[in-house]
């Protein structure tokens, strides 16, 4: 099976600092890859060399079967970037952003595709409010769904939760879910562990400028001593209290 | 090279549909580049008019060059902002992680700046021409006007650029706007220079403003301009080049 991603011996410095020391690893087509790590260890800085937004030092690095170096403009053809912050504009309305964005990526008919996207993400209600006005929630599945314009066949997700209420992330993961399933690859940053281990097909996890370990979560839990059997009263987490409050609520 | 240049104008006008609406869902933009502007001249024409030894008849036909200049003027802090906004809030590396026009988003902040100029200016004539303005000129002589004001525009425009791209903070970013609104002032826009003590008038007649405005109102009163268009042109163009430059260097820089 072809990659969608495969990088080599990846390095980058800021000046002084060595933040990616040699990083390698490959992302299957149609999985879902997420990269762990703490703040700062690099891992947006790994999500703008694969965009094209920042060049490497050295290293290989290929996205879709294109090198980034030497075919930015195919590789960005076949990509689409959710940043950390919700990239939306707040002055025009939901609609006329993802309207703005199948413009930009020459689609022969932007309206349809936005009232589709729209209905798709839940927010057709909303979508002739200005943006200025959504919740945390909503402004970031506008944010995703900007990025589905035109079907790209592989999404980066830099920290895409970050800053959502429990539900509002719920809601999220079941969109990558059912991208996944529509066979986009999905490249995913994350600091929450469950996250990780919710979506992903494959964890790797960067520390200190290298992937320290990577594979299924499966394959890490071997990595950790063998199951200790032992009975606890499992008490319910704050989440679980409150997902089962607003739950009943809505019901 | 790959194909994606030809998208250009197609991307550029999309950025432009985009940020015309920023400015006109903005009240405090329309107030800035129109309605300050107009009352700047009315208060000039009612209240110091009265006073102010212009040498002309009618005093609105001497001011109205300079209040079209300070509306510009006025107008290009909202670049810098704008772009400020757009690279912090991400929307420039969304942008420039699409198969889009490089420039196009760059370019699409200054083209928009030239519309609503357009619009702001074209509003400010109509209520001079209300006030008793009256103007000679021809076609040719509007087009010319109508050309110098858009270089100008795009002079500022440009400078405005560099500011908002290279900011750390949006106050950094629309401090640019303070000189720019002084350059009117200390010139022949509102009163002639002989008055001025020595010093200031040395600047005030070797500023790009005074040039400007003075071909301008030589323009719309069917004078000869002499000298002073060549002087205006090589200014206007050369602060524009210079600006764009910098500004494209600065820009490519960050992407």
């Amino acid at each position: 099976m072809q990659n969608s991603i495969q990088v080599k011996g990846l390095q980058k410095s800021y000046k002084q600092l060595h933040v990616l020391k040699g990083v390698d690893f490959e992302v299957e087509k149609g999985s879902i890859f997420a990269l762990l790590g703490s703040n700062g260890t690099g891992k947006t800085t790994i999500v703008r060399i694969l965009s094209t937004l920042l060049k490497q030092d050295s290293g290989n690095v290929t996205v879709n079967g294109f090198d980034v170096l030497l075919k930015p403009e195919s590789v960005r053809q076949s990509i689409s970037l959710t940043g950390q912050f919700a990239a939306i504009d707040e002055v025009l309305t939901g609609r006329e952003n993802i309207t703005m964005i199948a413009r930009l990526r020459h689609l022969s008919n932007p309206r349809q595709v936005a009232a589709d996207l729209l209905e798709r993400i839940g927010l057709t209600d909303a979508a002739d409010r200005r943006a200025s006005t959504y919740s945390g929630g909503m402004r970031r599945r506008l944010d995703i769904a900007m990025s589905l314009v035109g079907n790209p066949p592989l999404i980066f997700l830099d920290e895409p939760t970050t800053g959502l209420d429990p539900e509002a992330r719920i809601e999220f993961w079941k969109i990558v879910k059912e991208l996944s399933g529509n066979g986009t690859t999905v490249f995913l940053t994350t600091q929450y562990l469950e996250e990780a281990e919710q979506l992903a097909d494959k964890i790797a996890i960067l520390h200190e400028g290298r992937i320290i370990v990577s594979g299924t979560f499966a394959e890490l839990k071997q990595l950790f001593p063998p199951t200790q059997v032992e009975y606890i009263e499992k008490q319910p987490t704050l989440e679980e209290i409150f997902l089962a409050i607003v739950g009943k609520k809505e019901k | 090279m790959e194909t994606i240049k030809n998208y250009f104008f197609a991307d550029m006008s999309v950025m432009l549909g985009r940020s015309m609406r920023h400015v006109l869902r903005s009240m405090d933009t329309i107030i800035t580049v129109t309605i300050m502007p107009i009352a700047m001249m009315l208060l000039f024409v009612y209240v110091l008019g009265g006073a102010i030894q212009s040498g002309t008849d009618n005093y609105v036909d001497y001011l109205l060059p300079g209040i079209l200049l300070i509306a510009i003027a006025n107008s290009v802090g909202y670049v810098s902002y704008r772009l400020f906004n757009d690279v912090q809030r991400g929307i420039f590396e969304r942008f420039n992680s699409m198969p889009i026009a490089r420039s196009a988003a760059i370019w699409g902040h200054i083209m928009t700046s030239l519309v609503s100029n357009l619009i702001s200016l074209t509003v400010i004539i109509i209520v001079a021409l209300i006030m008793g303005f009256r103007s000679p000129a021809g076609i040719l002589a509007w087009l010319a006007v109508a050309g110098i004001l858009a270089l100008f525009t795009l002079a500022l425009a440009w400078i405005a650029a560099i500011a908002g791209l290279s900011a750390k903070s949006v106050d950094g970013a629309t401090a640019i706007a303070y000189p720019i609104h002084f350059l009117p002032l200390i010139s022949s826009a509102f009163v002639p220079t002989a008055t001025m003590p020595g010093p200031v008038r040395a600047f005030a007649e070797n500023q790009p403003v005074t040039s400007i405005v003075e071909t301008i109102r030589a323009l719309l009163s069917n004078q000869p301009v002499g000298n002073e268009i060549w002087v205006a042109l090589a200014w206007c163009i050369g602060i524009m080049l210079v600006a764009y430059i910098i500004a494209m260097r600065v820009y490519k820089k960050q992407a």
